[in-house]
């Protein structure tokens, strides 16, 4: 299994499995951009990171988990806000992403939520995050901390 | 001759009736409309409840009166949501500049278990300095959200806690009190910007 290290504060990021058998679909076809997370107040709070990840290759590939030493629970959650302006976050199971599509973690949609802590969240620092794959491939992103009032990446 | 006086009456008419559904629109389904009956919080100065503000302080709808005024209901254990809303606001605060010096600012928390005071003075430290936390026992939050129609529900997650889901809506009321309109959630600064410049603006007109 191939593991990659991307960083994800540049916009265009190193992918080798681009020289790999483009029939293949799994995480060498997977490119993770602009990924950016808030820092925490202590460690009671779960904390959020968001991402586009995009598919380049020509297979679906569908994102079933996370990892991370910075937290006991990552999960992928999803809010929604109603017609009568009431939001609210569940999980949001595995997300499919179509050959050639991408999908956004962003504020008041996906994100991944970061339950259970283990350690604060401190501006200025990076964590790695690894995405993992139904395929078994997975995909590990460095991700910056920025404050907690951060809009976006560029932030 | 003829021709032309008859083309200008049939521009006039068209003119006319473009108005009048204009108006219309404008009264029934646009700005001019009226919200919601069952949704549309009261005035403040209809609403009666007590809460604690992030620096100890006793307030209620009371304090809001004479300024305009900004609210929105969340929770400081809240990732996505708070956080987002908090930014935006703190960046329509900084695009009216020292208009926003002139307005009320709060984030009312809807779980006062784990908002203490001391949580919320912590947290709302983070964003814009004219933000307010306020807190206060359940039953007190239940009456504030009863009187801005908002909602919110504690629901239990799998960590173990619980989270909450509430009203995302942002609430700006006029000097006087009077409900003004609400900003969704997310809502883009074009957008977000100007409905804070009527709420402030009216204030403006009370005032002579």
């Amino acid at each position: 299994m191939k593991k990659y290290i991307l960083t994800g504060t540049l916009a265009v990021l190193l992918t080798f499995g681009g020289l790999s058998v483009p029939a293949l679909a799994g995480p060498e076809d997977v490119v993770v951009e602009n990924a950016w997370s808030r820092a925490s107040i202590g460690m009671n709070r779960p904390g959020a990171a968001y991402m586009a990840i995009r598919n380049t290759g020509d297979e679906p590939v569908t994102l079933i988990g996370l990892t991370t030493p910075l937290a006991m629970m990552p999960e992928i959650h999803e809010t929604k806000t109603n017609a009568e302006g009431v939001s609210s976050m569940s999980p949001a199971g595995e997300i499919a992403i179509a050959p050639g599509e991408s999908v956004a973690l962003e504020p008041g949609g996906l994100h991944a939520m970061l339950m259970r802590l283990k350690e604060p969240m401190t501006e200025g620092d990076t964590f790695p995050l690894t995405l993992l794959f139904d395929d078994g491939g997975e995909v590990t992103v460095h991700v910056p901390i920025l404050g907690i009032a951060a809009r976006g990446p560029e932030d | 001759m003829r021709r032309r006086a008859i083309l200008g009456y049939g521009a006039a008419g068209v003119g006319a009736v473009a108005l009048m559904l204009f108006v219309g629109w404008w009264q029934v389904d646009g700005p001019g409309g009226p919200e919601p009956v069952g949704q549309r919080p009261m005035a403040l100065t209809e609403m009666d409840f007590r809460l604690t503000d992030h620096e100890g302080n006793a307030v209620g709808p009371e304090t809001l009166i004479g300024r305009p005024t900004m609210v929105f209901f969340g929770f400081t254990y809240c990732p996505d949501v708070c956080p987002t809303t908090l930014s935006d606001i703190s960046g329509w605060l900084d695009d009216l500049g020292d208009e926003a010096d002139e307005m009320n600012v709060v984030f009312i928390t809807v779980d006062p278990e784990r908002d203490t005071v001391e949580a919320m003075a912590e947290y709302v430290g983070y964003f814009h300095p004219g933000i307010r936390g306020w807190t206060g026992p359940e039953e007190q939050i239940a009456r504030v959200a009863d009187g801005f129609r908002a909602t919110y529900e504690r629901v239990p997650a799998e960590s173990g806690d619980y989270t909450m889901n509430h009203t995302a809506s942002v609430f700006l009321f006029a000097a006087s009190g009077r409900f003004v309109t609400m900003i969704d959630y997310h809502e883009p600064k074009e957008f977000a910007v100007p409905k804070i410049r009527r709420a402030l603006e009216e204030e403006m007109e009370g005032a002579t």
